[in-house]
């Protein structure tokens, strides 16, 4: 029994159908792939997971628990934390405030007014947030503007806001999607580091082959709405199901 | 001291100083001399630039932090205008039970106009607290006469209650006797200063205000607002809801107002309905992005500058031109007075309105953001290193929100 459970899952637009009885079991502490050809329904397998979209049908339970209906907020006060496309931080704020917010929205659980206490009060949290910026080899850049920082900073940083949740469930949707080679292998090498040194099950969304093979545990091959295989990296490079998926009739 | 840093703590002794200096600081030529009429250091136009100072400096905790600009705060002005005028009629002149009253009241409109508003967000959200404003303001004028006495205005009649009136009580608005038209005027030399106690009681809770907003700018709850205003799908994915965030800026900026609202009726015991009217929701915006959205000290000059040009701009006529160009020749001197004539008095409008787009084009930051420039001008003067030639090569600090 894995820590995320989809099963059954459908979700159709209009005519399309966007996801046809899905399955997926992700196991704890591992890094789960998901892969497949554009249109193959990646990113809306992605967004019924963390509340964005609701699916026709199935079920999809986060540690024993649904989180269907459930708003992002709620989702993500479960334990489930995401990477997007395109780095979301904070763009006026400064690279410490972006990783103070996450920090206080973890200890607080909810709304709390705090008006009139002072960020520098709440030693264990500025420690906190001090301490990931460092693991991420951010601290230098703490007082900066988020939002004047390279692509790959702002990757780095996304990443430091969600980690510093300590998530039980980390959900990257193409994380290095319209990165250079070097950002792609600086990702890839923080990514492996966050694996090595912490206890963290990751689902990972990826188009690029060297990233998936280089990172997961299982990989599961999504075409056109159905999951065609899953299974470890080593079988999945030479199956002739996954290379029809992306290469088309090879042999035909 | 008082849970701010150093700095900080400088910026609100410099405010407090400024603000207490203000009769003297405003009245800087001599009653003779024929640039008297720029002084504004009398007792009508300082309480405005206190009051409405007030009201800009709520505004922009929500309109500042959050980003979500409301086009309806003149309701809770009006608001707390009619309470305090009721307490007046009902209990006495003391201004204090009504102006607590007005926050209690507004902030009580305000949750319910801020819980259906907030719904939405952008230019939905302005609409919809314009139409509770434009709502509130009609009804005040027609319907609810029996409240707020609609087109005549709300005032104090000698057959009222005033049940905590006594026999020595002053008969117009007074702090436990301060009496708040009452002034002490100081003669030196040519100029003439007045200490208006209306304004010291102004000034005073616009420091209180100044300060609750200080606290709230640089509290974790002022960061979460400015992290809704920057990014609310990353606010959402961080495990928080912003609505809560949202409706309390909503609430305290509606407080605001309405302690705002009270203190114009605690300087003249009237209230009107045009105080709702959406034309003063709309100068709240303008003094807020004039001074500097988002700064602490740009909404105070803001609405000081507005008013500073409604008053002193209003005031000169063609007469006054005519005196000051007195030394040309006729037909030059009609030439210019007919020239300026559509900027001044009934005209300064078209004044405001140039500079308000100059300073949009030219400093989207605000007057702060001109103060900002022109220090940095200095300081650049002073130590021009070979690390200054290259600003677009240096990674930009985050701005402070100080200033």
């Amino acid at each position: 029994m894995g820590i995320l459970e989809v099963k059954g899952v459908n979700k159709r637009f209009g005519g399309l159908q966007a996801l046809g009885d899905v399955n997926l079991s992700v196991a704890e502490n591992t890094v789960h792939a998901i892969i497949g050809p554009n249109g193959a329904g990646k990113s809306t397998l992605l967004n019924c997971l963390v509340g964005k979209l609701i699916p026709d049908t199935g079920s999809v339970m986060f540690d024993g628990q649904s989180v269907l209906g459930r708003k992002p907020h709620e989702i993500n006060q479960m334990g489930i934390s995401r990477v997007f496309q395109t780095p979301e931080i904070f763009g006026d704020l400064t690279v410490m405030e972006n990783v103070l917010i996450p920090c206080f929205a973890r200890r607080d659980g909810a709304f709390r007014m705090r008006a009139f206490e002072t960020v520098a009060h709440e030693k264990d949290i500025v420690e906190k947030a001090l301490q990931m910026l460092e693991d991420v080899n951010m601290a230098d850049k703490k007082d900066m503007h988020a939002a004047s920082m390279s692509r790959g900073d702002k990757r780095r940083l996304e990443m430091a806001m969600c980690l510093v949740q300590e998530p039980r469930l980390l959900l990257l949707d193409e994380p290095t999607a319209g990165m250079a080679r070097a950002d792609t292998n600086n990702t890839i090498d923080l990514l492996r580091e966050i694996k090595e040194k912490r206890d963290i099950t990751m689902a990972i969304i990826e188009h690029d082959m060297h990233v998936v093979f280089s990172l997961a545990d299982r990989i599961t091959v999504l075409a056109q709405g159905t999951p065609l295989v899953e299974d470890v990296p080593e079988k999945i490079k030479g199956h002739p199901k996954v290379q029809e998926a992306y290469l088309g009739q090879a042999h035909g | 001291m008082l849970g701010l840093s150093a700095k900080d703590t400088r910026f609100l002794l410099i405010v407090v100083f400024l603000t207490l200096a203000t009769p003297f600081l405003l009245q800087p030529f001599p009653e003779t001399s024929s640039l008297a009429q720029f002084n504004a250091g009398y007792p009508d136009l300082m309480q405005k630039f206190a009051i409405f100072g007030i009201f800009a400096i709520g505004f922009n905790i929500l309109f500042g932090l959050t980003g979500y600009l409301s086009f309806g705060h003149a309701a809770f002005l009006g608001v707390g205008s009619y309470t305090v005028v009721w307490m007046y009629k009902l209990l006495g002149y003391n201004v204090l039970p009504g102006l607590v009253l007005a926050i209690i009241i507004s902030a009580l409109f305000a949750l319910v106009i801020g819980f259906i508003s907030l719904r939405r967000s952008g230019i939905y959200f302005s609409i919809l607290t314009l139409a509770f404003a434009q709502m509130s303001y009609n009804l005040a004028y027609s319907v609810l006469t029996p409240i707020t006495n609609g087109e005549t205005g709300l005032q104090v009649y000698l057959n009222d209650p005033q049940i905590l009136m006594g026999e020595n009580s002053p008969t117009s608005p007074h702090l436990f006797g301060i009496v708040m038209r009452d002034s002490t005027q100081i003669q030196m030399g040519d100029w003439l200063f007045t200490m208006n106690n209306g304004y010291y009681f102004c000034a005073v809770i616009a420091i209180i205000a100044f300060y609750i907003s200080l606290r709230i700018f640089r509290s974790p709850f002022g960061m979460m607002l400015r992290a809704i205003k920057t990014n609310q799908t990353r606010m959402n994915y961080t495990g928080l809801n912003s609505r809560p965030y949202t409706l309390a800026a909503f609430v305290i900026s509606g407080m605001y107002a309405g302690l705002a609202g009270g203190l114009l009726a605690a300087m003249d015991p009237l209230a009107g309905a045009e105080r709702m009217q959406w034309t003063a929701s709309g100068e709240v915006v303008l003094m807020t992005i004039l001074g500097g959205a988002g700064t602490l000290m740009g909404p105070v000059l803001g609405a000081g500058f507005i008013k500073y040009c409604e008053n002193i701009f209003s005031k000169i006529n063609d007469g006054v031109l005519h005196g000051w160009f007195a030394f040309m020749p006729d037909g030059i001197e009609d030439l210019i007075v007919a020239m300026i004539h559509p900027f001044v008095g009934k005209g300064w409008h078209l004044t405001l309105g140039i500079l308000f787009m100059l300073v949009v084009i030219f400093l989207p930051g605000g007057l702060v953001e001109g103060g900002q420039r022109v220090a940095r001008l200095f300081r650049r003067n002073k130590k021009a290193g070979p690390g200054d030639k290259d600003p677009e090569h240096h990674p930009k600090q985050a701005p402070h929100v100080a200033e």
